[in-house]
């Protein structure tokens, strides 16, 4: 969408294009430009991080004694746009996305002033444990247990699926600590630091071969009840809340147009069997893709409004990881067998192995299989539209 | 159009099963995947498969073959498909045997099928130049001189290029590239200046980049474009039945998946979301394996509409199998994502083969052409 920009949003948008044009380094930029998933490492993220805190656009959307940068939503959006440009690398969602807004929205003083701080510092980098081997889709029935002893409670149990587990300091988790009616009580969310005794930690090796994730286990863990977050047994309230945001809290189509604009460079160049039949794909994506975008820029006024993206946040999630797999999917079609090139030496910055095929061709792979993830993490597409059809439209 | 399997057909499909379970299943690929060989294949199963008769399954008995036909080359290969299981029969026997069985150089033909057939020689066929399927494309060039012809260029993605004795070097004698007249097929010793680097992808096979400098008698030539397209669309109908075989396996062990995985107090194939999805898929499949057997079918019987059934199998297989191996992963969830349950395999391979001799927009337009659209 061509918003009209005043001459005021102009200077933003150039004071904005200009900073990330010399705030990235060679080796961050390097980090963004070969990014093979939605996270970039640690080193690179926290890197890339303390630059954006330095200057004071960390976190536009919180609130501005946190940190906040009292944005317009149209600054907001000309932000996403150039940052979707300039392609750094991927800050961690957990503490600046996720945690962050649930502390803002539920948690108590203390943990406002002791947590986010640190989050916004990079001192703290968070990992989030929800899913168990046998509660995936069906969250609510995870087991993981939590017994009150004292001022502690303990916990016994596992997590799956732990991104960044084996780099994080922190962990935020859903424990059980009671059985009721329904699974969604008795669940409590926790806050504990990762060098806690009893916890052991096994990276998991996914299709793209890097080891992202993490399986987590407890063994009698104490964690004190002053990090509860929420009532005890409510803490499927602030799950709910803080999985609104990671489903719904960004705009993921100025990225998309970005990375549709570079597939129409490459289909330009295919021979006339392949040309006209991925032209026509990409075309149908684009006029989603922008249909996504004003979607996204009514749903950013909409959280303003409410305070949380709320359960709308279900469709953007859907639309916005469906339509990321589809550019995916013509972006290896585009390479050919370039974009199937196996190559993960040739990826690392100033790496002396030359890649086989042009240096695009070298992520596509790993990202193509790595977001295959997207429709799975943060709720399935299938849990989506069960809660699209549920809570929205009360099937 | 034969679409049942005869009796030496279902008998070959059976030991081909029983074969690729037992001595080739997908832990034998992991296996390989994690540690190579020099071939990227286990040379001892190939030499087994050779013992089996698979490296004559299609050669005429004269050169030691058993003549069976393309639609138990079929068998075999939806069973190689289904096991993962990494051989040189679509570079060797499919596209370099074929390459021979079909000159009309007799005499070359003659003194090199039996080595093909006993193990001896191992073919590869070097054709792309770029990384999309240009059947016409060759820019390497053939330049007579007197009785020789010197051969200068470069190969891309060149199956099993690495390991082959021989290759068979598609290569522009006149003309530009993308013209299919002045194209010739020449088949070259390695050692005659043939220098060979790997290139991986993600299917983890054995492919290579080979640059090519050598002189050989014009006596080893093998034909032009006609050779060349009868050889590719052997290659393609083999390479679909292959992704047959995966597109079964991947759908076989997502169907047991969903019978096995509880959420919500129930299987999860209980879902009627996934039912819906998983009877659609099995009737695309099905559909799928109609048209490869078809096509097979169509070689066989040296119909004169077999490169439309060739094209038609290619891209219906190659659409099948992106959504099955896509319908898999997604199915399987988080577990499916990981490295350690064999799913992902057959989305990695599945890209490859869709791309390979190919893709389905290549073959939607070529069947568009061949049907006078």
């Amino acid at each position: 969408m061509k918003l009209a920009f005043t001459a005021e949003e102009n200077a933003f948008r150039d004071e904005v294009r200009a900073f990330f044009a010399t705030a990235l380094t060679p080796e961050l930029a390097h980090a963004g430009r070969h990014r093979t998933s939605v996270y970039s490492s640690k080193e690179h993220a926290l890197a890339w991080q303390k630059i954006l805190y330095d200057q004071g656009w960390l976190v536009p959307s919180w609130p501005e004694q946190y940190g906040g940068c009292n944005w317009s939503l149209t600054q907001r959006y000309i932000f996403a746009c150039e940052r979707a440009r300039a392609k750094p690398p991927a800050l961690s969602p957990m503490g600046l996305s996720m945690l962050g807004p649930a502390l803002l929205g539920c948690g108590t003083e203390a943990q406002k002033t002791h947590y986010l701080p640190r989050i916004l510092r990079g001192q703290d980098y968070w990992c989030q444990g929800y899913s168990e081997p046998q509660a995936g889709s069906d969250l609510a029935t995870l087991q993981c247990s939590a017994v009150r002893d004292g001022d502690h409670y303990v916990l016994n149990g596992t997590k799956i699926w732990t991104t960044h587990a084996q780099y994080a300091t922190h962990m935020f988790c859903l424990v059980r600590t009671g059985t009721f009616d329904r699974p969604q009580k008795g669940i409590t969310f926790l806050l504990l630091p990762m060098d806690a005794e009893g916890i052991t930690i096994t990276p998991i090796r996914f299709v793209s071969g890097a080891a992202t994730q993490a399986q987590v286990f407890f063994d009698n863990v104490r964690v004190d009840a002053s990090q509860r977050v929420g009532e005890e047994n409510d803490g499927w309230t602030v799950a709910k809340y803080l999985l609104e945001f990671e489903r719904g809290g960004g705009a993921s189509a100025p990225g998309l147009l970005e990375a549709a604009e570079d597939l129409r460079t490459l289909a330009a160049e295919l021979p006339d069997a392949e040309r006209s039949a991925l032209e026509t794909r990409l075309a149908g994506l684009l006029t989603r893709i922008e249909a996504l975008e004003i979607a996204e820029l009514q749903a950013l006024a909409e959280t303003e409004r409410r305070g949380s993206p709320g359960p709308g946040a279900s469709m953007l999630k859907l639309l916005g990881t469906e339509l990321s797999q589809a550019l995916t999917e013509l972006q290896v079609e585009a390479l050919g067998t370039y974009g199937l090139v196996h190559q993960p030496g040739a990826l690392a910055f100033e790496s002396n192995e030359a890649p086989i095929g042009p240096a695009a061709g070298l992520t596509t792979v790993p990202f193509y299989l790595n977001n295959r993830a997207a429709t799975i993490y943060a709720g399935s597409s299938e849990v989506q539209r069960n809660i699209i059809s549920k809570a929205v439209l009360g099937l | 159009m034969a679409l049942v399997l005869n009796e030496d057909q279902s008998f070959i499909q059976a030991t081909a099963a029983e074969f690729c379970a037992s001595k080739a299943p997908v832990s034998a690929f992991r296996a390989l995947r994690d540690n190579p060989g020099p071939a990227g294949y286990d040379e001892d199963t190939w030499r087994a498969m050779v013992e089996l008769g698979w490296s004559g399954i299609t050669l005429p008995e004269a050169v030691g073959g058993t003549d069976f036909g393309w639609q138990a080359m079929g068998t075999i290969l939806e069973q190689t498909g289904r096991y993962l299981a990494a051989s040189p029969l679509l570079s060797s026997v499919v596209l370099g045997a074929s390459a021979l069985s079909l000159s009309e150089n007799r005499a070359l033909a003659e003194v090199v099928l039996p080595q093909v057939v006993d193990g001896t020689v191992r073919l590869a066929l070097a054709l792309e130049e770029s990384p999309h399927h240009q059947p016409y494309g060759a820019a390497l060039t053939a330049t007579a001189s007197g009785d020789a012809v010197q051969l200068k260029g470069e190969k891309r993605f060149v199956m099993d290029g690495g390991s082959a004795e021989q290759i068979i070097v598609v290569a522009r004698e006149s003309g530009a590239p993308g013209d299919r007249d002045g194209l010739g097929l020449y088949l070259v010793p390695r050692e005659a200046g043939i220098s060979a680097v790997a290139e991986k992808l993600a299917d983890c096979r054995a492919y290579a980049r080979l640059t090519i400098d050598a002189t050989v008698p014009a006596s080893q030539r093998l034909g032009g474009a006609e050779l060349l397209d009868a050889v590719l669309d052997r290659g393609r109908a083999a390479l679909a039945a292959e992704m047959l075989g995966a597109a079964q396996a991947a759908f076989d062990q997502t169907i047991a998946y969903l019978k096995e995985r509880k959420q919500f107090g129930q299987v999860i194939g209980s879902f009627q979301a996934l039912k819906h999805r998983a009877a659609d898929l099995f009737g695309e499949i099905e559909l799928a394996r109609s048209t490869v057997l078809d096509a097979l079918s169509a070689l066989d019987e040296g119909r004169d509409d077999a490169a439309l059934a060739v094209s038609l199998a290619k891209a219906k297989m190659g659409e099948v199998l992106h959504a099955v191996s896509c319908e898999a992963l997604q199915m399987h969830g988080g577990i499916g994502m990981t490295d350690e349950f064999d799913i992902g395999f057959y989305m990695k391979r599945a890209r490859v083969q869709e791309a390979l001799l190919g893709n389905q927009a290549f073959h939607r337009s070529r069947y568009a052409a061949l049907a006078g659209y």
